[in-house]
């Protein structure tokens, strides 16, 4: 493992040496350690006099560790900039072909920079928070509880590790310095938005919020570790000469990757549609077990968001839903097409925010019915009304054919983040993409749009009838 | 040595490199001519297992670019199309580098940057940041930086552009030298005197296709044809029309000059001369008519675009 990990060192080594050599990069960084840490403080001590006289004490004693964290966020964002520079600056000046041309692994070349970009802001940013913590205790004599240090430390690192990653995954697609500076918006516009969060939670009080902060940002930066590490490579780097999409060569690969070794729409489903199921063995087997969790997250949350039972009353269900169905065209053949395609647009928009969130987010959305049912369940149950029953009558008819289409629809989501983060076969980022979707267009028109539709016929047309036969009068 | 068998390189839809054959036995050295954007730089990143050939097969050293990469690079010297040099560095410090990324040990790296610096008259330069350097004064550090850790086969992209002549023939004569140690080494150029001097084989690429691969004076005859003789005459041929020996072609003549082609030149030359004497011509010289490279390359390039028919023996 060190004997792995040297040459990356000596990677390290190098490009350490030459940051320092550079006064681009060291007055900013100075500047930020030693002056901007002295202005914070400046800036707090007169804010706690200022508050201090309106007897707004709660101000200022939010502040200070609020600042405590902007002192080390800002040299810390500098890993992003030196990220940039190291990454896309060194293959746009061909510096770095003599290394890829080395006996160096693309893995020993991407640890060795990324530990190059991260030492010396993350060093600035600590060496400023230790400046800002001595001069503060020393004029206000605030000290730190160990619980918040801990985290400032932690998030500052996090923070760097997250924008770093960030920054290879964008290198890998661009071949400029600026053309990387424009696609930096990727990761410069979601750091401002949890900066902003991270300080509401500060203002807040709520300091405990900051670990789940922590630990949001050490997966997301491990899943985009894994995606720089999958893709930071010699074919990646050095196969790539200019930054246009090829709309042309992406249909043909879209639509050779969709078509497949079809012959027929019959040899298609066979081979495309059902030979998927195979490839998807495993997210199916995670996705289901997502399903069963999820109904057993949303029946824990009755206890904090309980409907007292006496609101649930289904007597006169049969009123009710006749009133309902009065009410709502939704339930009856004139619904089937609005819900129908109303669980298409859901699993199209889970697709779009899977794509971009590696999965996570498409398979929230996907999960939160479920999460939906396993509460109302729990709630049923506590008002003393069989949950099993509740759920033959109110879910399983249509649920048949929809739980499988989500399972479904997860399991292609959640395959295409993965494959984005550890692209299968040596695919490029771009290439990798167009043949998930494909993949997830295979799946969708076989299978899940199929299984919707006859899920929107059973919910419109049966599942009211299993209602009645159950909880009518 | 290095041999290609039917190595491609596609890039999305567009074809860099087209099953190309090539071998470079040891102590051999393979000049690879061709147009800007004709597949040369994408050839050597697959011979440096840099990029993955999309089919076909290569072996450089005995090893295999796609299964053996490591060791491809570590028996590789590669002299990249851009110089790729630290410009905050020093000279020595950035062979050092690279002699510790090659995994040379601390003694005997210092002593082949040193060594390396001496052969590249750059000695004086050790201590000076790379970013002062001049162009040649890069290029040559450059090569010193591919020939650090001795590698057995040889890669240079344009190993002598930038360099004043003096450098460049300094440079000629090391590549001749590496050359004599049993390496294999092809280099890729526009160049071509400079093909012509060192190569041992020409091999020329236009759109991804090899076109011509041969030894020069082979390429010269099957692109050019025999070779061309020039007579110089004591006087002015004054409308006269000389008699040549049979199977010996005129191809051209002047005020008191003339040319002929002959495939056999031992056997025909001295008849050319006994006949020209007996026509009362007096000679003043004859000798071949020089052929370049240049001619060659552009013969090759310009029948591919007109046949379409490569020249590849």
């Amino acid at each position: 493992m060190l004997a792995e990990l040297r040459p990356a060192l000596m990677v390290t080594r190098r490009e350490v040496r030459d940051q320092l050599r550079d006064w681009r990069i060291i007055i900013p960084i100075a500047v930020l350690t030693i002056f901007f840490p002295s202005l914070m403080n400046f800036t707090a001590e007169r804010a706690v006099n200022f508050v201090g006289n309106y007897g707004a004490s709660i101000v200022a004693e939010r502040l200070i560790p609020f600042l405590l964290m902007v002192v080390g966020f800002f040299p810390a964002s500098f890993s992003l900039i030196i990220a940039l520079e190291s990454f896309v600056g060194e293959k746009e000046r061909g510096s770095i072909e003599p290394l890829l041309a080395s006996p160096l692994s693309d893995l020993q070349l991407y640890l060795g920079k990324l530990m190059a970009v991260m030492v010396p802001p993350l060093l600035a940013s600590y060496l400023g928070i230790t400046v800002y913590l001595v001069r503060v205790y020393r004029e206000l004599g605030w000290v730190p509880e160990l619980d918040l240090l801990l985290q400032i430390l932690a998030l500052t690192f996090v923070q760097a590790l997250t924008m770093v990653s960030g920054a290879v995954v964008i290198s890998t697609q661009a071949t400029s310095v600026r053309a990387a500076n424009l696609l930096a918006s990727f990761i410069i516009v979601p750091m401002a938005l949890l900066i902003q969060g991270e300080s509401l939670v500060m203002f807040w009080g709520q300091y405990d919020v900051l670990w789940l902060a922590v630990l949001g940002m050490i997966i997301i930066a491990g899943l985009l570790v894994r995606t720089g590490v999958g893709h930071f490579n010699r074919e990646e780097l050095l196969g790539k000469e200019i930054d246009v999409i090829n709309f042309k060569w992406s249909w043909h690969l879209f639509s050779s990757a969709l078509k497949g070794k079809a012959t027929s729409i019959g040899s298609w489903y066979k081979l495309e549609v059902l030979g998927l199921l195979k490839l998807y063995r495993l997210p199916i087997l995670l996705m289901s077990i997502m399903v069963i969790a999820s109904l057993f997250i949303g029946a824990s949350q009755t206890s904090r968001f309980a409907i007292p039972p006496e609101l649930i009353n289904l007597d006169n269900t049969e009123g009710k839903l006749s009133e309902g169905l009065d009410q709502f065209s939704v339930l009856s053949a004139s619904g089937i097409p609005i819900i129908w395609f109303h669980n298409i647009r859901v699993i199209l928009l889970a697709a779009i925010l899977g794509m971009f969130t590696y999965g996570v987010l498409g398979i929230l959305v996907l999960m939160l019915p479920m999460m939906l049912i396993g509460y109302f369940l729990a709630t049923i149950s506590s008002a003393g009304i069989s949950a099993v029953t509740f759920f033959g009558a109110f879910v399983l008819p249509h649920g048949v054919f929809e739980i499988p289409a989500l399972i479904l629809a997860a399991a292609s989501i959640f395959h295409l983040g993965a494959n984005l983060a550890a692209p299968s076969g040596g695919t490029k980022i771009g290439e990798g993409l167009i043949i998930s979707l494909a993949n997830w267009v295979k799946i969708m028109l076989g299978l899940i749009i199929p299984l919707l539709l006859a899920a929107s016929i059973t919910e419109a047309l049966i599942t009211p009838q299993v209602v009645l036969h159950y909880f009518g009068n | 040595m290095i041999i290609t068998e039917n190595l491609s390189k596609k890039f999305e839809d567009f074809t860099a490199v087209d099953s190309i054959n090539l071998e470079v036995n040891p102590g051999e050295l393979l000049a690879l001519l061709g147009p800007n954007g004709a597949g040369k730089t994408t050839t050597v990143r697959m011979l440096t297992s840099v990029l993955h050939p999309s089919s076909g097969t290569a072996k450089v050293a005995g090893f295999d670019v796609v299964n053996q990469a490591p060791q491809v690079r570590a028996s590789v010297g590669v002299l990249t199309e851009h110089h790729g040099l630290y410009n905050r560095m020093r000279a020595s410090e950035y062979l050092e580098f690279f002699g510790e990324i090659y995994g040379l040990e601390t003694k005997a790296r210092k002593k082949r940057a040193k060594n390396m610096l001496n052969d590249f008259g750059l000695s004086n330069n050790a201590n000076q940041r790379i970013g002062e350097f001049s162009k040649g004064m890069r290029q040559k550090l450059a090569l010193g930086r591919a020939l650090l850790h001795r590698p057995h086969v040889l890669l240079l992209d344009e190993p002598t552009s930038a360099m004043d002549p003096e450098s460049a023939r300094l440079v000629r004569d090391a590549i001749k030298e590496l050359r004599s140690d049993q390496r294999s080494i092809m280099i890729c150029t526009h160049n071509l005197a400079e093909a012509e001097e060192l190569a041992d084989r020409i091999a020329i690429i236009q759109d991804g296709k090899i076109i011509a691969n041969d030894s020069p004076s082979a390429l010269k005859m099957n692109m050019l044809g025999p070779p061309e003789y020039e007579v110089r005459l004591g006087e002015d041929l004054n409308g006269r029309q000389p008699n040549l020996p049979e199977n010996v072609d005129l191809t051209a003549n002047g005020k008191d000059w003339l040319r002929f082609r002959s495939d056999n030149p031992n056997d025909f030359n001295p008849l050319v001369v006994q006949k020209l004497v007996k026509q009362n011509f007096s000679i003043v010289s004859l000798q071949e008519v020089p052929r370049s490279l240049e001619q060659v390359y552009l013969r090759a390039v310009d029948s591919q675009y007109i046949k379409g028919d490569p020249v590849v023996s």
